[in-house]
């Protein structure tokens, strides 16, 4: 894809503007966690996923699993973005009967690979996608966005000694590390650092990158082998309710919902 | 029982490339031979269940048909969200096997009995919750679970149990199996205690008793057709489990009764695990003693509520 860096900041800008919307009007928390992760987003489903937003199903195409599911709403925006789903049916937004739910559903949404929303299942999963490619002979890679308080569930290290027993070497885990989780700092709360390490010492190649720096995500992105010796991890080091001065490393809007006024002066900031 | 399970899982694989076992860090020696002709479709997913049963997911979320085995409550309880989310929210053909159905295991204690999952996996939306009666049972109803395509809870005994079937039964998950027809009493068992029915059909038959005996292999969904027939012609029917009295056979049967608003001709009686752990190395023969599931416990009950 031929889009500048300064072309993937701007629809950063535009899908966080987005999001701040979508938490108003379908009244949904987890906004802080969204704002988060958008611009790793953006830097897999523009510059490394192998997918094709016309033939979104094919059994060949690369993976993407939100594992921290209250994320979804990042993940809808980035797909209407990405012309995987219609931008229209954002509108609808946790609204009552909606297919775009707080956490997402059973493959009910294209590009949707998992219902995700209890934490620590993702990874999993994604496993279970990279073995079935072994299998069936395809050569597809796996790419799982986890947070950083998910890495409290067991079940995550389970599957991080799982991956590099089995040879899974197509899969990329990329936590999403804002340093909080839903009621204290992700570090406090448990023993977490040193958390590259940790993968590091379960087997996995590990790199650490500015989670907000479009450069350095598409560079250690696009370093990433197709066929890398280990299962990656990388540790994106991101601010909770990026790109809002006033939502920015503040835990209230792990829940808060933006007001008609915080909505306006949200976009008024991000220049939309 | 998980001698036929590994024999037919053998065979099954052998004609459809999509089937795969994971096993957590069970079934030593037991399958070596598919092991063997199906190296990559095995995996030892060790000691870890939660992960298994959504390795399985994910796997099937790709096409594939992935059984997972292992000692019932762990393959059961300790990952009961994964199946619940990523098994049972998907509707994915994922087979969950569950070997030492009830006191299999008794004397390893509670920590290795399963007095539990047929309550939970069948709390779980869509999911089907199958326990043969024998080894005949275990292989149809393998293969009939993997006819399916949806989530199954398959739940085995452990091994060397009797033979119940003589001849090979049609099975179709869903279907009760009568063994023996009778007029007087009907024993609804599930799972492992099939043997047991069939004892007290040949002891009460001494007694002048005339007595059927189902095989209610698939508790979720129960046989509708079947069980309005047994409470239309008899006046006594007796659930037989090896599993707690809250939440399996005789409770789904309490159940379906209310729902249907039945006229009940007799009491129903329930035979199964009291509400209580057992431990202080209780072998499966002496844990049925002490939960009254022997012929002699249950024929006394029988009678003295047919003489009523």
């Amino acid at each position: 894809m031929s889009n500048s860096m300064k072309d993937l900041e701007d629809i950063s800008r535009h899908i966080r503007a987005t999001l701040v919307e979508m938490s108003h009007k379908g009244r949904a928390a987890h906004l802080g966690s969204a704002l988060s992760c958008v611009d790793i987003l953006v830097a897999l489903y523009w510059r490394r996923l192998k997918i094709d937003p016309q033939n979104i199903d094919a059994p060949d195409r690369d993976r993407f699993i939100l594992s921290k599911g209250h994320g979804a709403s990042a993940l809808y925006a980035t797909l209407a973005y990405r012309n995987i789903i219609p931008m229209a049916l954002l509108e609808t937004y946790c609204q009552e009967g909606s297919k775009l739910e707080e956490h997402p559903g059973p493959r009910n949404i294209k590009g949707v690979e998992a219902a995700t929303g209890s934490l620590g299942h993702g990874l999993s999963l994604g496993l279970g996608m990279a073995l079935a490619g072994k299998i069936q002979n395809h050569s597809y890679q796996v790419f799982i966005l986890l947070s950083d308080g998910e890495c409290n569930e067991g079940s995550v290290w389970e599957a991080a000694m799982f991956a590099p027993a089995k040879g899974l070497n197509e899969v990329c885990v990329i936590v999403d590390f804002n340093k909080w989780q839903a009621t204290g700092r992700s570090c406090e709360v448990m023993g977490l650092q040193p958390l590259a390490e940790k993968w590091q010492a379960f087997g996995w190649d590990t790199r650490q990158v500015n989670g907000h720096d479009m450069n350095e995500l598409v560079n250690v992105l696009s370093q990433l082998p197709d066929n890398p010796e280990k299962p990656v991890a990388i540790i994106a080091h991101t601010v909770k309710g990026k790109g809002v001065s006033f939502m920015e490393d503040d835990n209230n809007w792990h829940y808060r919902i933006p007001s008609e006024e915080e909505l306006k002066l949200a976009k008024m900031e991000l220049g939309i | 029982m998980r001698n036929a399970f590994a024999k037919e899982m053998e065979i099954l694989a052998a004609d459809d490339p999509d089937l795969v076992l994971l096993t957590g860090d069970m079934g030593n020696r037991l399958f070596n031979s598919y092991k063997q002709r199906y190296p990559n479709r095995f995996y030892n997913c060790g000691v870890a269940e939660s992960n298994m049963a959504s390795v399985a997911a994910g796997m099937a979320l790709c096409g594939l048909k992935p059984v997972t085995y292992s000692i019932a409550p762990f393959n059961t309880l300790r990952c009961m969200e994964q199946i619940k989310i990523d098994i049972c929210y998907h509707k994915l053909p994922v087979i969950v096997v569950g070997v030492g159905a009830g006191l299999s295991y008794g004397e390893l204690g509670p920590t290795h009995q399963s007095c539990e999952d047929i309550s939970m996996m069948r709390s779980i939306p869509g999911m089907t919750v199958v326990c043969p009666g024998d080894a005949v049972e275990v292989r149809l109803a393998l293969r009939s679970a993997v006819e399916l395509g949806q989530p199954v809870y398959l739940r085995l005994g452990k091994k060397n149990e009797p033979i119940v079937h003589q001849q090979t039964p049609e099975l179709t998950i869903g279907k009760a199996l009568t063994v023996t027809e009778g007029k007087d009493i009907c024993l609804i068992c599930t799972g492992n205690v099939l043997p047991l029915g069939m004892d007290l059909v040949i002891d009460l038959k001494e007694k002048g008793l005339s007595v059927g005996l189902v095989s209610m292999h698939t508790v979720k969904p129960l046989d509708d057709t079947c069980l309005r027939e047994i409470f239309s012609h008899y006046s006594v029917v007796a659930t037989i489990e090896e599993h707690s009295i809250i939440g399996g056979l005789g409770t789904a049967l309490q159940e379906w009764l209310y729902e249907n608003k039945l006229e009940i001709r007799g009491k129903l009686m329930k035979f199964g695990i009291q509400d209580q752990f057992l431990n202080l190395s209780c072998n499966q023969l002496r844990a049925r003693k002490r939960n009254h599931l022997t012929v002699s416990e249950i024929r006394g009950r029988l009678l003295l509520d047919s003489d009523q």
